[in-house]
């Protein structure tokens, strides 16, 4: 099998993008990535975006990027596994690179929800689950979330500033990234007093609408060796699926697919959780991030909150997350999404991060979740 | 997702006015839709069957932000329940203010409308829970 190399990325800014169209953030990011690179052509196209035939009543987005980037006649497919599109198309260019059918492949995200209302964004996320047990009877991405949030504080019998101090680390963390879509600090009674979405998840526990696109140029081990440019080694990408609604779901609280993913790719590449430098999770509301970090091993059962307050999970810490701001502070450009995660270990593991750089950064794992986990897609990334 | 689309919402009216679903026979696991495999031990042997009528609330939220579909309607009450049988169903709790919502109260289903859509005032019924009077 071939070895697989990032070489490059391109971000835009995280944010409400009223004067461009998807196509065009696309073609941003993309010409970045390869300007980055130096690179003109790629030998295939893979774009990862969620509501494009909904919001831009546009489908065909490989050739759309293509054609927006003057190559068309490259293959170019779009890949969807809901929030978590993004990972399954750097998946699908880390297969295409492995097989040695193709040597270099642009992976672009983009995402423009604002072309749609707020609550036909909240109607969108909702997708991820079974529509007709959870959209149509009133349920939503958001509610669930709250639902499991009283499971979970009644369960482990904690209170609410652990799992709401989640939102404290990613502004912290996105205040000096000029990507972040809210590049500024908050506090926990900030979040503890902003209002309700769904008790007892308040609306800075959660995701805003965001438009934004992200690119990656993946490469086999022959082109990396003549690029110029800084590379990073995937070391493994695993994808596991299960129920898509929660509850429906042996343990609610226990993101099954996500163990799956993160144990077979960190013992596939020998390592131990503890030789993870830092994680890139899935902070859609706050409490995904503390059962994506249970349910990958990372955290005992019911003690996330008690971390995230010690500071175990800042910047400083030994298990830093979400270094540039996570889904809550970077943004949550659905499409893009995991993109941008995995762009961003780029930067750490090439000691590019700037203010929020990292010491001693040898792997980093990217966890990308479609809904409540009916995709889990881990990625780890290794310093070359 | 911005409206109801009328033969998806007729096909699932089983489980809707009735949560009438399917029931592996080999390892009984509840589904509330139409199966061709188990999901759960990929047997094929599935029957119709109903869920019971009563139920434990484990947990649940009051909705202050919606989709378009419901945002007419907010504040309005989720929750989770655990029927007689250990499945979980979601689902909108009713005849009962917020404040005396408590996780492990006594539920039942009962058959209200669930929203009016669009211009024409179509009614969609589904099951809702509400707290039993003992």
């Amino acid at each position: 099998m071939q070895k697989v190399y990032i070489a490059g990325y391109g971000l835009t800014k995280v944010g409400e993008h009223w004067d461009k169209s998807l196509e065009t953030l696309m073609a941003e990011s993309a010409l970045k990535a390869l300007d980055y690179t130096g690179l003109s052509r790629v030998d295939e196209i893979c774009v990862s975006n969620v509501y494009g035939e909904v919001l831009q009543e546009q489908l065909v987005l490989g050739s759309v990027l293509a054609e927006e980037l003057g190559v068309s006649g490259v293959p170019a497919v779009r890949v969807e596994a809901g929030a978590a599109s993004g990972a399954a198309a750097i998946r699908y260019a880390v297969n295409a690179i492995q097989s040695g059918i193709t040597n270099v492949v642009l992976v672009c995200g983009g995402e423009k929800l604002t072309d749609g209302t707020q609550e036909e964004s909240l109607s969108l996320l909702s997708m991820d689950e079974r529509y007709e047990v959870a959209g149509e009877i009133g349920s939503h991405f958001f509610s669930t979330a709250a639902l499991l949030y009283r499971m979970y504080m009644r369960r482990y019998d904690v209170k609410q500033d652990g799992i709401a101090s989640f939102s404290v680390i990613s502004h912290e963390n996105a205040s000096t990234v000029q990507h972040a879509q809210y590049p500024f600090k908050i506090g926990l009674e900030n979040v503890l007093n902003s209002p309700y979405v769904a008790e007892p998840l308040h609306r800075l526990e959660t995701t805003a609408q965001a438009d934004g696109a992200a690119a990656l140029v993946l490469c086999s081990e022959n082109i990396a060796r003549k690029l110029d440019s800084p590379k990073v080694l995937v070391s493994g990408i695993h994808l596991a699926t299960d129920f898509p609604n929660p509850f429906d779901r042996e343990d609610p609280l226990h993101i099954q697919s996500l163990a799956a993913s993160t144990s077979s790719l960190l013992s596939m590449r020998g390592i131990s959780r503890g030789e993870v430098s830092f994680i890139e999770l899935f902070d859609a509301a706050s409490i995904l991030a503390a059962l994506s970090l249970e349910s990958s091993g990372f955290i005992p059962r019911g003690k996330s909150g008690e971390a995230a307050m010690s500071g175990r999970l800042s910047l400083n810490g030994e298990l830093p997350i979400n270094t540039f701001g996570g889904l809550k502070a970077r943004g949550h450009p659905v499409g893009a999404t995991p993109i941008y995660q995995v762009a961003e270990a780029y930067l750490q593991l090439t000691r590019q991060a700037g203010k929020n750089q990292l010491d001693n950064v040898r792997f980093g794992l990217v966890e990308s979740l479609a809904g409540f986990g009916s995709s889990s897609v881990s990625i780890l990334l290794e310093e070359v | 997702m911005f409206v109801i689309r009328i033969p998806r919402y007729w096909r699932s009216k089983g489980f809707r006015y009735r949560l009438e679903g399917y029931r592996c026979e080999k390892c009984g696991h509840f589904h509330h839709s139409p199966r061709l495999v188990c999901r759960k031990c990929g047997s094929r042997s599935i029957r119709r069957d109903r869920l019971s009528q009563t139920g434990r609330l484990i947990s649940y939220t009051v909705v202050k932000s919606s989709t378009p579909l419901f945002e007419q309607y907010v504040p309005y009450v989720v929750g989770v329940v655990k029927m007689v049988d250990g499945s979980l169903v979601v689902g909108q709790v009713t005849d009962c203010d917020p404040e005396e919502l408590r996780e492990d109260m006594q539920v039942e289903v009962t058959l209200r409308k669930i929203r009016v859509d669009g211009e024409n005032k179509l009614i969609q019924y589904g099951y809702k829970f509400r707290p039993v009077i003992e």
